[in-house]
């Protein structure tokens, strides 16, 4: 018995496989130069938009895909990350670098709000429930008056760019490293969370929660804590976006648009994997700004079409997502035995 | 605020309530049948309230006369939709299940928006038109004539699945699928038969309110929100529980409107849901 822990204790935690090891690095050195490069301001809004949604995704990942708890509202707390920075910062001046947390405070007391309550049912209602949470923040922004009502935020303009404003008007690039970094801690952290002890239980809870009532895992708990951890991913996501757009309105940051295209993403890359959300938002973003940009004229909702129909034909032929394409071994980290 | 106000928010309610009630029906029977909720529930009324317009409108036929093919072409709709998507995702987790309604929902509504725009559109001088004077209280025609048929159809779909072999067929289906087949009764056509019966519902009820309601491509979103509280209200799987339900949703969305503020008559309708969930999780005539 002994013996075996002490196995288990000296594998090492992450993935030994030099290859996959030196194409990871190689990535995120390859990202942190591409602006160096020259790249056009429309490369750089399109990578920033890959960046933000990858993490929005895995933000529904951690709820959808580790606990099993499907959040058919999320978009709720992208605004409500949206509504906090920038209503701290044009009504007290407190910088967006502060003001994030904020966000992320007010969206982690919704969750445990909201959590308490819906969380101890599962399935069906709690998916309606979320539904139904996300088009209620929306009504309630719109009439809102301190916050702007249905014209919503015009965020306070610094005449030139600034760090302590986050506010860039002559280049994107400071944007792109922006979300580049916090892209890159966001994973960092979920990777770590995948395979901490709380990654095991939550993923415990999805697959059997009887069986994880019965290894005295508090079910419920975990899934608040999941759905608290998944609004604390999104909120700086809707913080950024707040201060890189510059205006935000209820009919933008709580759009149920938010809420399905994070799911789509998920479940497009690989629903329940640390690295599916990278990949369904590297093969949605770009599909959905360019059909913006040579179909957005014809009035229709022409991108949401092709969601609609990818997210069905991923259901029926691929429920795994396109990650299981990618063989295992270069997913999982070698077995020592 | 006087009594007759009151009285006429009632009335509203209730007359609102058995369309939920219908919808929200259909929703349910699906739901008994194979625990998949249709989140594209909301789309097929708006297909059904766009299949009397365009009846309407093309060949002059009034919304009235034309309910009997839009509930053709809704159970035509239900029978495609099981066909190509449900079948497939019968054993899938329930997260993929629900994906896959939604993408249908998404799919439905954004191929609508491009068909035909997001104008506004109402049919012009239907057959059934004016108001009836109780009192003090105005009832529209089309209002009152339209929650009575769907208060008939109700009634129709309950006494289908309780008394005629087919609706034994049908609960025997939803009870076990496994002994339903070695009973010699075929799950899938159960599933196709379930699907075109809910989605002939939607058909009634969307064929009716085309009389008096504005349609456009969103349409379909607050009453298939309404529907989903009204089946998990009702209690997931009961037909009879969602006829209470409507109702009870019907009377807190115009009297919440009425006494405090008519904006906010979603989060009333969802406050009641939550209380519900909470203090009695099944429903208040749930199986589960």
């Amino acid at each position: 018995m002994d013996s075996k822990l002490a196995i288990a204790k000296s594998e090492p935690i992450w993935n030994t496989n030099v290859r996959v090891i030196s194409i990871i690095a190689g990535l995120i050195i390859l990202l942190f130069a591409l602006p160096l490069f020259g790249m056009n301001s429309f490369y750089l809004h399109l990578f920033i938009m890959i960046f933000m949604h990858a993490v929005m995704a895995q933000s529904w990942n951690v709820i959808a895909g580790f606990s099993g708890q499907i959040s058919l509202g999320h978009g709720a707390f992208f605004g409500i990350g949206a509504y906090a920075t920038s209503f701290f910062y044009m009504e007290y001046g407190v910088t967006p670098w502060i003001s994030i947390f904020f966000g992320m405070l007010v969206s982690a007391i919704f969750a445990v709000l909201i959590g308490i309550p819906m969380l101890r049912l599962s399935g069906h209602y709690f998916a309606i429930a979320t539904l139904l949470i996300g088009i209620s923040f929306q009504v309630v922004f719109q009439r809102w008056d301190l916050v702007g009502a249905a014209s919503g935020l015009w965020v306070t303009m610094t005449p030139e760019d600034s760090w302590s404003a986050l506010q860039f008007h002559s280049s994107k690039a400071p944007y792109y490293y922006v979300f580049l970094i916090f892209f890159l801690i966001t994973f960092f952290l979920v990777w770590l969370l995948s395979r901490s002890k709380l990654g095991y239980r939550l993923r415990a809870v999805r697959d059997d929660p009887q069986a994880a009532l019965s290894l005295c895992i508090n079910v419920s708990n975990y899934k608040i804590i999941a759905y608290v951890i998944s609004a604390i991913i999104m909120a700086p996501m809707g913080s950024l976006f707040a201060q890189y757009i510059l205006i935000i309105d209820p009919d933008r940051v709580f759009n149920i648009e938010i809420s399905i295209i994070v799911l789509l993403i998920t479940v497009l890359g690989g629903i329940g994997n640390v690295w599916g959300p990278i990949i369904g938002a590297a093969i949605l973003v770009p599909i959905s700004e360019y059909s913006r940009i040579y179909l957005g004229g014809t009035g229709g909702a022409v991108d949401l079409i092709f969601y609609g129909l990818i997210l069905m034909i991923i259901c029926i032929f691929k429920p795994n997502g396109l990650i299981s394409f990618v063989p295992k071994d270069i997913l999982e980290r070698k077995k020592q035995r | 605020m006087t009594t007759e106000i009151i009285i006429q928010a009632i009335v509203t309610g209730l007359m609102m309530g058995l369309i939920y009630a219908l919808i929200a029906a259909g929703l349910s029977l699906i739901f008994g049948l194979m625990e998949i909720v249709n989140f594209a529930h909301g789309e097929h009324l708006m297909l059904s309230m766009f299949s009397s317009f365009w009846l309407w409108s093309l060949f002059g036929l009034d919304p009235l006369f034309s309910i009997p093919i839009t509930i053709l072409l809704l159970a035509f709709c239900g029978i495609i939709t099981h066909y190509f998507l449900i079948r497939y995702i019968l054993k899938a987790k329930m997260l993929i299940q629900i994906c896959a309604t939604f993408g249908l929902s998404i799919f439905i509504r954004s191929i609508a928006q491009l068909l035909w725009t997001p104008d506004f559109r109402n049919v012009d001088k239907p057959l059934l038109e004016g108001r009836i004077e109780i009192g003090s209280v105005f009832i529209g025609q089309p209002q009152l004539y339209a929650s009575l048929v769907c208060l008939l159809a109700f009634f129709g779909l309950y006494w289908f699945v309780t008394k005629t072999e087919t609706g034994l067929a049908l609960q025997a289906t939803a009870q076990d699928r496994h002994a339903a087949e070695i009973l010699g009764i075929p799950s899938n056509k159960m599933f196709a038969i379930g699907w075109a019966i809910g989605l002939g519902c939607v058909g009634v009820a969307g064929g009716m309110m085309a009389n008096y309601f504005f349609i456009f491509t969103d349409v379909g979103i607050n009453f298939a929100l309404f529907a989903f509280v009204a089946v998990a209200l009702g209690g997931f799987g009961s037909i009879i529980g969602c006829l209470y339900a409507g109702i009870i949703i019907g009377l807190v969305e115009s009297l919440g409107g009425l006494l405090i503020d008519p904006s906010f008559k979603l989060l009333y309708v969802f406050a009641i849901y939550l209380l519900v969930v909470i203090y009695k999780p099944q429903g208040l005539f749930g199986r589960y």
